[in-house]
């Protein structure tokens, strides 16, 4: 018995890392903290508002997709581009993110491509309409690119901490919109930039509709994106690089990949892609440009392309969850008459589970045997 | 001078606010976690400070001052430091990701602060009609003897609120136990090599969890100090305080991380993002310009940190990096 006092007790529970798991039962558990998410959301509302569970979960669902055959169509459209704006950033971070260079910086890199799309709609208005585009398109990856090359550059030189950097480069680009739009507020007083070329100058530079659908291009052009960046981060050279990096950056250095050229490159592709965000968002959906034209999404969006572990299309299901719970959530509060930032709340509670849940597929809890007593 | 003076005032209000911010932060990040959620926090410390003593004001006919503001502290600090558990819980014990974790935070804090502020405003009869006279009141009594002073220097340094005060015993405290106290060597140890902190006996995971927490709840007196002395008692859903969160994440580098240097940083930093005020003849489009200074200057302190390379002024070494021990 005196040996055994001596010997320290087993902590209760022990951690250790999963090798594997079934995709159908990690599958369940991310299911399963949604689930949780949305009971506990349920639960909250019911206690604030006394409103019954199942009315607040089936006005969520109008919210996202319509409550009458009337406005099916165009609630789901509103959804749907939402989701692709949402999506585009998401897939710019990804090839950083999978490099493991924190690229915090989307919301800034987001506002500098509608910056640039909105400055083409307003002093290029007069250009064919396809030159135009061609403008617009190139002015907001290059916008993009360049807000992400800078912290790449410092980054691969000196390795300055890219997440500050990226993220100081948010407000940044922040207060260089508010300057554009002192500068070109329309009417003059009003601090707002207005819906740009609406009236005699119909729609230059607006997306067109396609097969009678005003957010049909904002699709194409984002699932485009969304599966040529699954190929290139897969089935590409460059993309192999990046992942090695990712893993460990020595190990790169050894097998002669050139680390600082491909950071730099691979920002720039980043930023680009996000840049071309803001040209979706300024172009194809608000035709105008605020302070919140990126609202956020450039910070949902890294928790997007995180939880999706850098695959593209998993993403598109990400993405698209929490476009709805947002919709949703704003429609809830409407219905019920409570201040719509509970979307916000409602978004916060359900990442909160679906990043916990993380944990349960990654580790695996062992639990203390019961020690048997010496007989 | 008149100009000067009353510009430095506002710095020092405004650098307030982010100072308790900024030491928050700087303490949760030399325990190697680098919290994103500084504005979410802030958000929960501010709104949870405006709930507490908005009951307390109307459920009894002449509120105590003294009461008032024991109320405000206590709830925005417990509020804060709940945000902090939780970032503590999914990190350190759920061992997720920190970036990913404190943005969902920043979401979840201003979903919170403004849905209940937005109540609040509903509650007492519309946006502006949110009063709390009694706390605002506490909250801008100056020092007594001290307010008395006049001329240009008394009117710099003396009239303020108290926890403008409060704010630089913080920034002092925390800087001695920082780099004068066995267990703030401990942190720093944690925060630069769990690892080697963990061999030599210290309880990495205890380490982390307290200073995250009691950080978040010094983060959120800013959001207090705000909603009290700032704005007087109103809540308006603008944002402000995610902007003022992210500067407080800006301040903490611009510091290199030392609370002392938080003091003077945050007033800079004040003077900086108000000087345009006092430029005669910019347009308003400038203007805009002239506030990206403070997150400018944090980028050109970052860069020149990172090419000096002097040891003492990085950050933490394992800033951001997770630590478990079976992973090794």
């Amino acid at each position: 018995m005196a040996a055994m006092t001596t010997h320290k007790k087993d902590p209760l529970v022990r951690i250790a890392r999963r090798e594997s798991m079934p995709t159908w039962q990690s599958l369940l558990i991310r299911i399963g903290s949604v689930l949780a998410a949305l009971v506990l959301a349920g639960v909250i509302i019911y206690l604030l508002t006394g409103a019954s569970p199942i009315d607040v979960y089936k006005s969520m669902l109008q919210g996202a997709f319509g409550s009458n055959p009337k406005n099916y169509a165009q609630k789901s459209w509103i959804t749907v581009r939402d989701t692709m704006m949402l999506l585009c950033i998401a897939v710019g971070l990804a090839p950083a993110f999978k490099m493991r260079f924190w690229n915090i910086g989307a919301e800034g890199q987001v506002l500098v491509g509608g910056i640039a799309t909105a400055a083409c709609m307003i002093y290029l208005k007069n250009l064919p309409p396809l030159l135009l585009f061609l403008c617009m398109v190139g002015a907001s990856l290059l916008a993009g690119a360049l807000w992400g090359l800078l912290p790449a550059v410092f980054k691969a030189k000196w390795d300055t901490n890219e997440t500050l950097f990226t993220l100081m480069m948010n407000y940044v680009a922040l207060q260089l919109t508010s300057f554009f739009v002192a500068k070109w507020e329309n009417p003059v007083g009003s601090n707002k930039v207005g819906i740009i070329n609406q009236g005699v100058n119909a729609k230059q530079g607006w997306f067109p509709a396609i097969f009678g659908q005003d957010y049909l291009l904002n699709v194409i052009i984002v699932m485009a994106v969304t599966v040529g960046m699954f190929f290139y981060l897969k089935y590409s050279k460059q993309g192999y690089e990046i992942s090695v990096i990712g893993d460990s950056r020595n190990t790169a250095r050894y097998a002669g990949i050139p680390v600082n050229k491909v950071i730099i490159r691979t920002m720039l592709i980043s930023g680009a892609i996000c840049g071309l965000a803001g040209f979706i968002t300024v172009s194809g959906s608000a035709h105008t440009i605020s302070t919140s034209t990126a609202g956020g999404k450039g910070f949902t969006a890294i928790i997007v392309a995180w939880l999706s572990k850098f695959n593209t299309f998993t993403m598109i299901a990400v993405a698209l969850l929490l476009t709805v719970f947002d919709k949703g959530a704003i429609q809830v509060a409407t219905d019920f008459g409570i201040s719509k930032d509970m979307s916000n709340m409602i978004t916060g509670i359900i990442l909160f589970f679906i990043i916990g849940s993380e944990f349960f597929i990654n580790y695996r809890m062992i639990f203390r045997k019961k020690e048997k007593e010496a007989a | 001078m008149e100009g000067f003076i009353s510009l430095f005032q506002q710095a020092v209000v405004f650098g307030t606010i982010i100072m308790f911010g900024a030491i928050g932060e700087i303490i949760t990040e030399k325990s190697g976690n680098l919290n994103l959620g500084v504005p979410g926090i802030m958000y929960l410390g501010g709104i949870s400070s405006l709930i507490g003593v908005f009951f307390y004001e109307n459920a009894v006919d002449e509120p105590n001052k003294f009461v008032c503001a024991v109320i405000a502290v206590l709830c925005a600090f417990l509020a804060s430091a709940f945000g902090g558990l939780i970032f503590s819980f999914l990190t350190i014990t759920l061992r997720a990701n920190q970036n990913v974790t404190g943005l969902t935070l920043t979401i979840f804090g201003s979903g919170v602060a403004n849905f209940f502020g937005g109540s609040l405003n509903q509650l007492s009869g519309g946006v502006g009609q949110l009063r709390v006279p009694a706390t605002s009141d506490a909250f801008r009594t100056q020092i007594p003897g001290l307010s008395g002073i006049g001329g240009p220097i008394g009117k710099m340094l003396c009239q303020y609120g108290w926890l403008a005060y409060v704010a630089i015993i913080v920034a002092i405290v925390a800087q001695w136990y920082l780099s004068r106290t066995r267990t703030g060597l401990n942190l720093r140890s944690v925060g630069e090599n769990p690892a080697t902190a963990d061999a030599a006996g210290l309880n990495v995971t205890r380490y982390k969890y307290l200073a995250t927490c009691i950080g978040a709840g010094i983060s959120g007196l800013g959001g207090l100090y705000y909603v009290m002395d700032f704005t007087q008692g109103k809540w308006a859903n603008d944002g402000t305080i995610e902007s003022l969160g992210w500067l407080a994440v800006a301040l903490v580098i611009f510091t290199t991380w030392r609370p002392k240097n938080a003091i003077w940083g945050s007033y800079l930093f004040g003077i900086l993002y108000w000087v345009y005020m006092y430029i005669v003849g910019i347009s308003r489009a400038s203007q805009e310009l002239f506030k990206m200074l403070p997150y400018v200057v944090t980028i050109i302190v970052l860069i020149i940190i990172s090419l000096r390379k002097k040891r003492e002024n990085q950050p933490p070494e394992a800033l951001g990096l997770p630590y478990f021990r079976e992973d090794r």
